[in-house]
């Protein structure tokens, strides 16, 4: 079987699942005693494990075979979970995503992780605490102490008689192929052979889950039997489809090490019907009908490719332009049924472009979900306190945007946890709550995304950050005497700025924020800081609500359509001409309070057929770069509407004054002009 | 056994031209462009091709020799080299056929003013035709039309 076919869908679903175990192990850090998040961590991991092991990827498999372990303790309340383990789960989960990522990077998931294993298996020998992370004693056996069979204390006596009387007690791993397609049936067939042959005590999987196939390519067997060691290996291989079956005699000793994760259960069985025994039958239980209630959920979606939803787009602009040929001719030949038709199609269509456009869109979460891991481990090597209260997280956002966005939200945030928030003692001194706050927002506001990065630390220190921009040249002593504090505040954008008196190694406010915005304006948006001295910063982007579909004024020069986006324009209106002023040769108009230039669109784009120099009264579009502004002349306005941006293809890649192209709904192509081209 | 090549035959002038067939797109009639300004003047606009804005060239301008007004046997031929997708305007498409790559000469220095770069060779076909052969690449090479805007600057 090619598992190349399965792989994208591999990598896809333990990304999933990585970040499921993420976020419940920081839910579980809050509240340990939960044992139903134990479960569904414990669900998380088995089925990575399942997966890993079906695609060949062992160590990774037995990695999370180690993790079930431990989990597999807590979840029975044989194990109380505490600071240890839950960074030796941490550290696991890193590996494991490690692995996850060097397989996305084409390679074989391959990774030393002995020492991780090692603090696992410690964990559920329970020694952790005298020798912790020590590693670990091997059993005479090797296999068997991996395998940690539950034996209850029926099954130790039965064995531990068979032993004394002298009939070997065998721990059997059966591997089956991995190809192997009926894999319930095989199973079924060795236990066939080891039933001939002796008296199975106990498999693991249950027999019952084997026959549904609930295991992954292997399990193992305890049985009784008088065959030989080879004898009986040669046996079970002799079914088709197994791949290996390794035997191994235990005796007294490995049995005893087998039997011992289970020992505590023994008293446990006896006070049937205490409190905690009832609490804990219970609690499995309800995670699984949480479990079963969260799986449609999780089945209703699928993965597209984002190129084949930009096919589809592309596929329906091209409907939309015939709709409008066909409204066109249904007018002109204006028969009911052809129009009624017609009408009933542009219905259809106006609600299919809903639902296209709505297709790219991702929620914002998918990003969000990995910040709760990173506030928490930069808090801890930091040896903060903070809370991150995350809001908004289900906002939606193109895909595209959505892509770029986590870098800059990384920076922002590392800089809120490194450089906004005070140290503990700062705090106390400062008589604030012990904890900081960082929120994390995402809101729409019209046709913007906000995400804001606010958090309850000692603010920017205006002066500092003045006296650091003089110091670094990026402006004089007069210049900064005009600034007010809001602007000043976003001096830390500026490049190569740092107000940081050290440099750590999490950020220096400063250090990479002029990248955070140079980002974020690739995008589309705009960021900026607010801030009060001691009481906190607070980091806002406003982003566009996708890079494909923007607002544009539509206008015409002579018999050309152009499209300016509506972002950039601050006002339009009319100018007459005897309002036109001549300041050195370039003209100029009054518009509030100020001189602003005049710029001809007919002549930057050499229109033609218009020249507004004839005309009395003249429309023009106020645009604005940063802080210059500029009046643009056109010939006419069209309106505004919401229109699908088109790159103009690689041969016209470098053309200025423009930044891409739209398909009108009459087919015809009108580029876009970029107005911070018309500034120069 | 000589390698064969499918070519579309187009026509530009007095001349016949190839293009290798993989490497054609569409041929369409011609259909109203729109211009795009601040590029040479050979670069008619661009065209919307199914949803994908394309842009147009006028290959008698681009090879400097003069332009004529489209007639109903114009035809834009859609190519598609190195990911960047690009119309010619020409005079006509005539044909598909193939040729033996064998018969395939190398140009001479011009041939009807046209640079010998932008030709991939001449093939001959029969007693009396001759095929000029495009070199794609280098008649889409974009550092060549910087220097023209230079120039016309």
């Amino acid at each position: 079987m090619d598992m190349n076919a399965y792989l994208s869908m591999f990598i896809d679903e333990s990304n999933d699942h990585l970040q499921a175990l993420n976020d419940n192990l920081l839910q579980l850090e809050s509240s340990p005693g939960d044992l139903s998040i134990v479960q569904v961590i414990f669900r998380s991991a088995h089925t990575l494990k399942g997966m890993s092991a079906t695609m060949g990827f062992e160590d990774l498999a037995s990695l999370t075979h180690e993790m079930e372990n431990v989990l597999d303790l807590v979840r029975n309340g044989k194990l109380d979970m505490d600071a240890f383990i839950f960074d030796v789960l941490f550290k696991s989960l890193d590996a494991l995503e490690a692995m996850v990522r060097d397989i996305t990077g084409g390679g074989e998931g391959k990774a030393d992780v002995s020492e991780i294993v090692a603090a696992l298996k410690s964990i559920v020998k329970g020694d952790y605490k005298s020798a912790a992370a020590q590693p670990p004693v091997n059993t005479a056996a090797g296999g068997p102490a991996a395998g940690a069979a539950n034996l209850d204390e029926f099954q130790v006596s039965v064995l531990s008689q068979s032993i004394e009387s002298g009939l070997p007690v065998y721990y059997i791993k059966v591997a089956l192929d991995k190809d192997c397609a009926l894999k319930a049936a095989r199973a079924y067939m060795v236990f066939n052979v080891l039933e001939e042959n002796g008296e199975v005590i106990k498999s693991d999987p249950s027999v019952q889950d084997l026959e549904q196939e609930k295991f992954d390519r292997s399990f193992t067997v305890i049985l009784i039997s008088p065959l030989e060691q080879s004898a009986l290996q040669a046996k079970i291989e002799a079914v088709s489809e197994v791949e290996s079956a390794e035997a191994i005699q235990l005796d007294a000793e490995s049995l005893a090490q087998l039997a011992k994760p289970e020992t505590p259960a023994v008293p446990q069985s006896a006070a049937i019907g205490t409190e905690p025994q009832e609490e804990a039958s219970r609690q499995p239980a309800a995670a699984k009908a949480q479990t079963a209630a969260a799986a449609p959920a999780a089945s209703r979606t699928i993965r597209v490719d984002i190129e084949r939803l930009d096919t589809l787009m592309n596929l329906f602009s091209e409907l939309l332009i015939d709709r409008v040929r066909l409204e066109q001719l249904a007018s002109e030949i204006r028969k009911p049924e052809l129009t009624e038709t017609v009408e009933h199609m542009s219905r259809i269509s106006g609600d299919l472009q809903n639902i296209v456009l709505k297709l790219r869109m991702v929620p914002v979460e998918s990003v969000f979900n990995r910040f709760p891991r990173m506030v928490r481990d930069i808090a801890k090597s930091l040896d903060k306190k903070v809370d991150l209260v995350i809001t908004g997280a289900d906002t939606e956002l193109d895909r595209t945007v959505i892509d770029e966005i986590g870098d800059p939200l990384v920076h922002l945030l590392r800089n809120s946890l490194d450089h906004g928030l005070e140290t503990t003692e700062g705090r106390i001194a400062a008589r604030k709550p012990e904890t900081g706050t960082i929120y994390l927002r995402a809101y729409h506001s019209g046709n913007s995304v906000f995400i804001e990065v606010e958090e309850d630390g000692r603010g920017i220190n205006g002066d500092k950050v003045k006296a650091k921009a003089i110091e670094n040249g990026i402006l004089t002593a007069e210049e900064a005497a005009k600034l007010t504090p809001p602007e000043i505040n976003n001096l830390i954008f500026a490049p190569g700025f740092s107000t940081a008196d050290k440099i750590s190694d999490i950020s220096g406010r400063g250090v990479g924020l002029d990248v955070v915005r140079s980002k974020i304006a690739s995008l589309g948006g705009t960021v900026y800081v607010e801030s009060a001295l001691g009481v906190g910063s607070k980091f806002s982007i406003q982003l566009p609500l996708t890079l494909s579909i923007i607002s544009a004024m539509l206008i015409k020069l002579g018999s050309e359509k152009y499209a300016f986006p509506l972002s950039s324009i601050v006002e339009t209106g009319l100018i007459r001409k005897e309002h036109i002023l001549n300041v050195h040769g370039s003209r100029m108009i009054q518009y509030r309070n100020a001189v602003i230039p005049l710029v001809s669109l007919s002549k930057a784009l050499d229109s033609p057929d218009f020249d507004e120099s004839a005309e009395e009264e003249t429309e023009i579009i106020v645009v604005r770069k940063g802080d210059k502004w500029a009046a643009i002349l056109v010939d006419e306005f069209i309106g505004q509407s919401d229109i699908v941006l088109k790159p103009l293809g690689s041969y016209l890649s470098d053309t200025e004054a423009f930044s891409g192209a739209t398909i009108l709904g009459d087919g015809q192509v009108a580029l876009i002009v970029d107005p911070n081209a018309m500034f120069q | 056994m000589a390698e064969e090549l499918k070519v579309i035959v187009f026509g530009l002038g007095d001349e016949e031209y190839g293009i290798e067939v993989e490497k054609v797109r569409t041929i369409e009639r011609m259909m109203p462009i729109t211009r795009v300004p601040k590029t040479p003047s050979f670069i008619k606009g661009v065209i919307n091709m199914r949803g994908v804005v394309v842009p147009v060239l006028d290959l008698r301008g681009r090879f400097n020799l003069p332009e004529t007004a489209p007639t109903d046997a114009s035809r834009i031929i859609i190519v598609a080299v190195n990911e960047m997708e690009v119309g010619f305007i020409v005079d006509a498409a005539n044909d598909v056929i193939d040729i033996d790559a064998d018969t395939i000469a190398s140009p001479p220095e011009v041939v009807g003013g046209i640079k010998a770069k932008y030709l991939r060779g001449i093939a001959k076909l029969g007693d009396d035709r001759l095929l000029i052969m495009l070199n794609l690449s280098e008649v889409l090479n974009k550092n060549e039309i910087i220097q023209l805007e230079l120039l016309e600057v």
